[in-house]
């Protein structure tokens, strides 16, 4: 059960960020919402990785007989992360976008394209 | 020669790459060359293209392992499972490849003398290679996290590309942000979804995956989460929300690179559907809700355009309605997949349908909307009711609108009719009532489109587009490009169905040939 308890995180952060995603009106909120998404994945790929009482995959560096982690899981989530970077950055700067032209980061007063 | 040659799956990826990172350098200096040197990288990256297609056509599947001693050595050291980055190039990918290299290469003559006045030029040019660079990746890997980083990598230039004008007015930006909420959710599902088969097989090779899938309740949670998310990033109702914004407000030449890009997204799907699950899954409920969602997306598609007064938003809904074709067809394909007296008889035509109208609508739906820009760059309106009397002064324009007009309408000889009527015939023959609704959104199209044509080019001439000229060489070089191939598949269309599109099609039913070119065992 115990073993489990990550996974349960997954599930709780993923949780929030589709909540802050459907109900907040504030952009930035949901901007936060995605890295919350993005946190629970990355969380999710380490947690595939974790083996119990095991070392870091560093082969010259650990002692004889000892398990290992899985690497992969930490290069997915390692790549994961920098372009999570990229998309937050993006995101914000539009955001920025929208408040000079609109004066308003709420999404309720954002409608001008529909229809 | 050959040994560079023997690299072309690496370079159709490195060139536009690299020539992506030369542009801002090369602008600093000389502002004018930038656009050029662009041009030429998508040139010789289409050429690269045509140089693999008949390669892959003609000799079968290529191979190409990232680091590797050899290219096509897939299993070093006697492992049993790949360990590097492959491409993996089948008919299929290939099939794409050429829509993207086409597309990119055309967008990028167009925006020549479309993006003239524009400043920030060196920062366009970077994220239309890098978006070309992406969509090639999607389509030619065979490593699922791969996939992912290319795919998120098409989702930030894109939207970068989408809000270009943003500088202008505010609604650019607000596209920009709608497509980057949606891409973001869906590369983490689908980040989710590599997680979930990573954590069972241990592997990041469809190929491998699809070799030792089991279908299990985990691989359901995945397929849905892939199916749902790709079908958005496809723009397929009831998911479509982003697409009238984004393809309205991008520059006109970018509209018909997110066509191919979301048509990409489209491939992925099938990949996943096609080459990862196969039979394993349940065909023929898969099956229909692919054809539930492409009939939706041909219905409320055409229904939302017709009512539409912004000549690009239209156009824009009537993409949905063309991807909600592609659906039915390959859906057809799919939900006869483990009959094979049906999908002898009418199910590998239905695929053939859908993967043919992939190309042609890229081909007439990039016609479309680069003949939109042109009437945005010299009316500098996109309302149509401020528009008239345009086939005046711009007669090439005109004669382009009504190729791709005709053609989209399904209307012979042009290629959308070939497609259109394999899609019909071969859907009769499975359940008639779908092919009725294809063939009333056919009509609806044409309907939609001869209100265009009324209030954009006939009339007479209007006072205030007096001095309007017709748009300049490349913008036209472009638009003609597209139409003689638009014609030339309209008029051989068994020419292209038997040598490119049949190939496709088998390249996605053939689950064993996929996973076999990998592990080895043909």
């Amino acid at each position: 059960m115990i073993g489990n308890f990550p996974f349960i995180a997954v599930i709780i952060l993923i949780g929030l960020g589709v909540y802050s995603l459907l109900f907040k009106k504030n952009l930035i909120k949901i901007a936060i919402g995605l890295t919350l998404i993005e946190s629970g994945v990355n969380l999710f790929l380490i947690a595939l990785g974790f083996r119990k009482g095991a070392v870091a995959p560093i082969y010259t560096q650990a002692p004889e007989g000892v398990k290992m982690v899985l690497p992969t899981p930490q290069a997915l989530c390692l790549t994961s992360i920098v372009i999570g970077v990229a998309t937050t950055a993006l995101i914000l700067s539009i955001v920025m976008v929208i408040y000079q032209k609109y004066g308003t980061i709420n999404t309720d007063e954002i409608r001008r394209l529909r229809g | 020669m050959n040994s560079i040659l023997l690299h072309a799956p690496a370079l159709i990826i490195a060139l536009p790459l690299l020539a992506a990172f030369i542009t801002p350098i090369l602008g600093r200096f000389n502002r004018k060359t930038i656009s050029w040197l662009a041009t030429c990288v998508l040139g010789l990256t289409l050429l690269l293209t045509i140089f693999v297609a008949r390669q892959v056509l003609t000799h079968g599947p290529i191979v190409y392992v990232f680091g590797a001693t050899e290219t096509g050595l897939t299993l070093p050291f006697g492992y049993t499972m790949p360990i590097r980055i492959i491409f993996q190039i089948d008919a299929m990918g290939i099939f794409m490849g050429l829509i993207t290299s086409l597309v990119a290469f055309l967008a990028a003559i167009y925006s020549i003398s479309y993006m003239e006045q524009h400043t920030g030029l060196d920062k366009y040019y970077t994220l239309l290679l890098l978006l070309a660079t992406s969509m090639f990746g999607m389509e030619l890997t065979g490593d699922i996290f791969n996939f992912f980083v290319f795919f998120e990598i098409a989702s930030i230039s894109s939207v970068a590309l989408i809000a270009f004008r943003s500088t202008i007015s505010g609604e650019p930006a607000e596209a920009g942000l709608k497509y980057m909420v949606v891409s973001s959710i869906s590369a983490l599902m689908v980040l989710f979804a590599i997680g979930l088969f990573y954590g069972q097989y241990d592997a990041l090779n469809m190929a491998t995956i699809a070799s030792v899938m089991q279908f299990t309740q985990l691989d359901k949670i995945a397929l849905i989460l892939l199916v749902t998310v790709l079908a958005m990033k496809a723009g397929s109702v009831p998911m479509h929300m982003w697409t009238p914004d984004a393809y309205s407000e991008a520059p006109a030449a970018i509209t018909m690179i997110l066509v191919a890009a979301s048509q990409a997204s489209l491939y992925a799907l099938f990949r996943i559907v096609f080459s990862i699950y196969n039979v394993t899954l349940n065909t023929v409920t898969v099956g229909w809700i692919l054809i539930i969602l492409g009939v939706l997306s041909m219905f409320i598609g055409v229904t939302m355009a017709i009512i539409q007064k912004d000549i690009k938003r239209l156009m824009a809904y009537h993409s949905i309605s063309q991807t909600g074709y592609m659906l039915l067809g390959v859906g057809v394909g799919l939900a006869v997949l483990t009959n094979p007296v049906a999908l002898e008889s009418f199910g590998i035509k239905a695929m053939e349908g859908g993967i043919f109208h992939i190309i042609n609508n890229a081909l007439y739906k990039g016609l479309l909307f680069l003949t939109a820009g042109a009437i945005f760059l010299r009316t500098d309106t996109r309302d149509l009711n401020k528009m008239g009397g345009l086939a005046h002064n711009m007669t090439y324009t005109t004669i382009f609108y009504i190729i791709g007009a005709a053609a989209i309408a399904g209307i012979p000889p042009f290629n959308g009719f070939a497609s259109k009527l394999i899609i019909y015939e071969s859907v009769y023959r499975f359940n008639p009532l779908l092919a009725i609704i294809a063939m009333l959104v056919s009509v609806l199209t044409l309907a939609s489109f001869v209100k265009v044509f009324h209030s954009a080019f006939l009339g007479p001439r209007l006072e205030q587009y007096k001095s309007v000229q017709e748009v300049p060489k490349s913008m036209i070089i472009a638009m003609a490009v597209l139409s003689c191939l638009i014609v030339f598949f309209g008029l051989f269309p068994n020419l292209i169905v038997k040598y490119i599109v049949h190939p496709a099609v088998m390249a996605l039913i053939n689950q064993a040939h996929y996973t076999a070119t990998i592990l080895g065992g043909i």
